[in-house]
């Protein structure tokens, strides 16, 4: 029963966050409309012309364009598909009773405070590296020729990074969602003589659902941007291998201080951005619905 | 109302006379490497000395360091007094008028002592824009001790040809031995560092006098499939991911029987503390294919004056400490001569007690000299640079192609595919920027 | 007999958890070990594992080079300011949104997230020129600011969802007690909103602990946080591992023993409303 009264406040109080954020996204984002239409190089000062669509144009035909486009899903999806599946395990890993759970809880979130740069110069350096690198050792104990990881499966290497710092932040959401599924519902259904793996789909999964679209939004917002990874690792090669959208906007702007294609680049960014997110909206927002 | 300016003005003035009793303090934006981390830790022999100058760094790693200096000049963002930059930047920086001539560098700073190649990188319209802290060529490190055993004899300034033979040669794969490791990591400044000089040694060049692109000619097919070829049979694995360090690192485990790279790199290779092969390091010029151009490059780290700082004198003062003759002293009694930052005082190579100390001396000084900025190429170019093309659009660009070249090496891509990617990239970029039509 | 196979299970299950634990957990160990070795030992093939002469040199010569305690306190700074201004924020709008949902609540949910696609990269040049007309460069004022605004979208949803767990009779039974609206923030909503609100927390600041596009984009030395500390030791001419690693484990340090000490609180109300 809202009054008008109480709607008003709603409004109030919900106007300094929509009102700062509206600023947030008017203004970079008015600016970067505006930057994209001009010819603009920060190294170049006084040279600033209009050219209508020339920006866009020149990112958009980019040789490399389509294909890091098709590198930010896929490192999306990857990351996406490792995190929600490992969460999951990991959960029910760590809701079983086993000794020492605390610690084991403690060595799983762990990755998710190491900054990205960290963790790809360690990943790249002492554990991928195909000469001097750990797995390079344990390959060879092994007999093995070692894989040459960030040139022969570039993406999917830096999948498996970006994948290793999101693990936590799945697992935590999961395993929550885990602990407040109803025990006597297990119990029952044990005792009708279910199985795991029937338990598992048919009761743990749907109760999980929610869980799940909720690392689903939240990871893709974040991996749709993923950078650091990339710079240190591979340079988005070997040639555009592993080159996704906000590495490409680098390559062909920001390292040359262009501000107009950029800026163009980020608008394009933006609109994929969105269509991504809309789609995940549309196909996971009846989760959310309550 | 009325006395809001009047208040304001005050304060200003009151202000501006706090700032000037004050002593000033110079912030400094510098690169993580060796040298400077020394120039920092030697400050408070330049503060004793000026006692009302206050340091302040920001050390950073390259590719940061870069953007952010960049990005404060381009914007006047005014954030640094002194900007630790390239040979790279010098020239477009100072065309810009972003920088501050150095002309106030002291009486006794001996400007004509300095090595006339990277003086000659420094200089524009006869006024120099940046000291050089230290300065590197590229040349060729190898193992003495694996030459032997092959009954190799490296010779002094070798060939292209000879290097390749001598890497195949040496190369024992099953004992983690590779003739020879090269720049693969692709980027600007990694590997087409690398092989932008190389090309200029094989007749190649980025541009024609008219900047049109040149990926399509027969000089640069021959240099990237010679370098794809000779890292295919000699070199380790993992090359397209590996820059200056990685290569380091296998060098000194052991694992490389030739490194071509930076001579900086000597004072690390012949380190004991560091180097598991220190004893075991010879040095030669980089190779040439007998053009006349040898395929070694030249940098020099300088330090600069950004226009619109308020503190260029102190900021003088404090360079022409860094970079004069008593900073090496200072250096060599602290630290020994080998220590001190090479490759930008003809003095210095004269200095018997440094030739001494430092056994790559004579082969980086001679290195250096073997490089010409100005006339980098076989054949006539409109641009000046030795590994880079002194124009602000090359480091996309240069990134952009090596991406290609790195891609080559992996050997996603063949070489013509890649040369044909790299032209047409080139081209879109020239004719976007409007050097060609 | 029953038991005996609990044990079992009980075991097994623990081996399993502890070894994937450990995997997980290695690279991190793996950057604390290497950060007490020296240079040419970091590089060492075979590597070493724990019997190596183990050195303090690396953490003497951060030490020396960088202020870390400037560093880290920008750190704390930046993280914790800009979260709890998004809090402050954030807790009205997600209330409203809550408890008085509007046919275009959800849509403005969805905006709030949308904006938080900007990619770094690609408004770098804008962001920075304002900062830079605002004077506003190398300092902790902006990047508080721009954290927040960039996490504030988490942040009211988190508390959304948590917020609309809350059953609203508690609210109405309140009001009919003749409660104000303060006092019913106060009395009714905090107690019940605290575990919510301490996770949101608690999340945000790794965020923004770990965020490594602006504030090392936006700072030169004043304003330096972990981030700038930790690119003063990665990727100089000459080997870098063991000091990296010495500067890597005192960056993550903080944060990991917070979230350490935390992450009941964190694990608490981490649910966006995955709980029904």
């Amino acid at each position: 029963m809202a009054t008008k009264q109480t709607q008003v406040t709603a409004k109030i109080m919900m106007s300094p966050a929509v009102l700062m954020l509206l600023a947030w996204m008017i203004v970079p984002l008015g600016m970067t409309l505006y930057f994209s239409f001009l010819r603009y190089n920060l190294l170049m000062p006084g040279m600033e012309e209009f050219t209508g669509f020339g920006n866009y144009e020149f990112f958009l035909t980019d040789p490399a364009f389509l294909e890091a486009l098709g590198n930010t899903l896929l490192l999306v999806g990857g990351v996406l598909l490792a995190t929600v599946i490992g969460g999951t395990f990991l959960a029910i890993l760590i809701d079983q009773p086993i000794w020492g759970r605390g610690i084991v809880r403690l060595l799983v979130i762990a990755p998710f405070f190491v900054m990205p740069t960290v963790s790809a110069l360690v990943w790249k350096n002492m554990l991928m590296h195909p000469v001097n690198g750990l797995f390079a050792w344990i390959t060879r104990g092994l007999g093995a020729e070692p894989v040459d990881w960030l040139a022969d499966l570039p993406l999917f290497s830096i999948t498996v990074i970006v994948a290793w710092g999101w693990l936590p932040f799945a697992t935590l959401i999961i395993l929550t969602a885990l602990q407040s599924l109803d025990s006597e519902q297990k119990e029952a259904a044990e005792m009708d003589g279910a199985g795991p793996i029937s338990i598992f789909w048919f009761i743990t999964l749907p109760h999980l659902s929610r869980a799940l679209t909720v690392v689903t939004l939240i990871e893709t917002i974040f991996l749709l941007s993923v950078f650091a990874e990339i710079y240190v690792t591979t340079g988005g090669g070997p040639g555009t291998a592993s080159t996704n959208l906000p590495f490409l906007i680098y390559i062909q702007a920001l390292l040359q201080y262009d501000a107009g294609t950029a800026s163009a680049g980020g608008v394009v960014a933006i609109i994929l951005a969105n269509i991504v997110a809309i789609f995940l909206i549309r196909m996971i927002g009846k989760n959310l619905e309550t | 109302m009325r006395f809001m300016p009047i208040l304001l003005g005050t304060c200003a003035a009151a202000l501006l006379a706090g700032q000037a009793l004050a002593e000033t303090t110079l912030t400094i934006a510098t690169v993580n490497n060796g040298d400077m981390i020394r120039m920092q830790k030697l400050t408070d022999d330049f503060t004793a000395k000026h006692p009302d100058i206050k340091v302040e760094w920001v050390t950073m790693e390259e590719n940061v360091l870069r953007q952010k200096v960049t990005t404060d000049i381009a914007t006047k963002g005014g954030q640094y007094d002194i900007m630790t930059i390239g040979t790279y930047e010098v020239p477009i920086w100072a065309k810009q008028g972003w920088l501050v001539p150095l002309e106030s560098l002291g009486a006794d700073y001996d400007v004509d002592d300095l090595l006339p190649a990277i003086r000659g990188g420094l200089t524009v319209e006869d006024k120099l824009y940046a000291a050089p802290f230290y300065g590197e060529s590229s040349m060729v490190m190898y193992r003495t001790d694996l030459f032997e055993k092959a009954g190799l004899d490296m010779p002094d300034a070798p060939s292209w040809d000879f290097v390749a033979e001598a890497a195949r040669k040496i190369t024992d794969k099953d004992n983690e031995v590779y003739g020879i490791c090269l720049r693969g990591k692709a980027g600007w400044g990694e590997n087409m560092a690398f092989l932008t000089a190389t090309a200029n040694s094989f007749g190649a060049r980025w541009f024609d006098e008219n900047w049109q692109p040149q990926f399509d000619q027969p000089e640069w097919k021959q240099t990237l499939q010679f370098y794809v070829d000779l890292m295919e049979d000699a070199g380790p694995p993992g090359a397209s991911s590996n820059g200056f360090n990685e290569n380091l690192a296998l060098f000194q485990t052991g694992k490389c029987g030739m490194w071509i790279d930076a001579t900086v790199a000597a004072s690390f290779v012949t380190n004991p503390d560091e180097s598991q092969v220190a004893d075991k390091v010879g040095f030669a010029l980089a190779p040439d294919n007998g053009l006349g151009k040898r395929g070694n490059w030249l940098w020099a780290w300088s330090l600069a004056v950004p226009a619109g700082s308020e503190k260029t004198e102190a900021a003088q003062e404090f360079i022409s400490w860094a970079t004069g003759k008593d900073y090496a002293k200072l250096v060599a009694a602290k630290e020994g001569w080998a220590n001190v930052p090479p490759g930008t005082r003809t003095s210095l190579y004269e200095n018997p007690m440094y030739q001494e100390a430092a056994p790559f001396a004579e082969m980086t000084l001679e290195s250096i000299k073997a490089a010409d900025p100005k006339h980098p190429t076989v054949d006539p170019v409109p641009y000046v640079g030795v590994q880079f093309v002194a124009i602000p659009e090359f480091q996309g660009l240069g990134t952009a192609v090596g991406q290609q070249f790195s891609a080559a090496l992996a050997g996603q891509v063949s070489v013509d595919q890649a040369l044909k990617n790299a032209q047409t990239l080139t081209e879109r970029e020239m004719k976007r920027s409007g050097y060609i039509k | 007999m029953a038991r005996a196979v609990t044990t079992q299970r009980k075991l097994a299950f623990t081996i399993i958890a502890w070894t994937v634990g450990l995997t997980l957990f290695f690279p991190v160990l793996w950057t604390i070990l290497t950060s007490f070795k020296t240079e040419g030992e970091a590089i060492a093939t075979p590597p070493t594992f724990f019997f190596f002469d183990w050195t303090l040199e690396n953490y003497v010569e951060v030490q020396e080079r960088s202020n870390y305690l400037r560093h880290a306190m920008n750190s704390v700074v930046i993280s914790v300011g800009s979260t709890l201004l998004g809090l402050l924020v954030a807790i009205p709008a997600a209330w409203s949104m809550a408890f008085s949902p509007t046919k275009r609540t959800k849509d403005i949910l969805m905006w709030m997230l949308s904006t938080k696609m900007l990619p770094a990269v690609g408004v770098l040049m804008p962001i920075y020129l304002m900062c830079q007309w605002l004077g506003l460069l190398d300092s902790l004022v902006a990047l508080v600011a721009i954290l927040m605004l960039m996490n504030l979208p988490i942040i009211v949803w988190m508390l959304y969802t948590y917020f609309k767990e809350i059953p609203g009779d508690i609210l109405e039974a309140a009001r009919m007690d003749g409660a104000s609206l303060g006092k019913e923030i106060i009395y009714v909503l905090t107690p019940m909103a605290v575990p919510g609100i301490a996770s949101t927390l608690l999340l945000n600041i790794i965020l923004a602990w770990n965020e490594a596009f602006w504030t090392l984009n936006l700072t030169a030395s004043k304003a330096a946080p972990l981030t700038a500390f930790i690119a003063s030791y990665s990727s100089p001419e000459g080997l870098f591992w063991a000091k990296l690693s010495a500067a890597s484990t005192l960056a993550i340090a903080p944060i990991l023993v917070m979230g350490w000490f935390s992450q009941k609180q964190l694990v608490r109300g981490l649910t966006f409303g995955a709980v029904k």
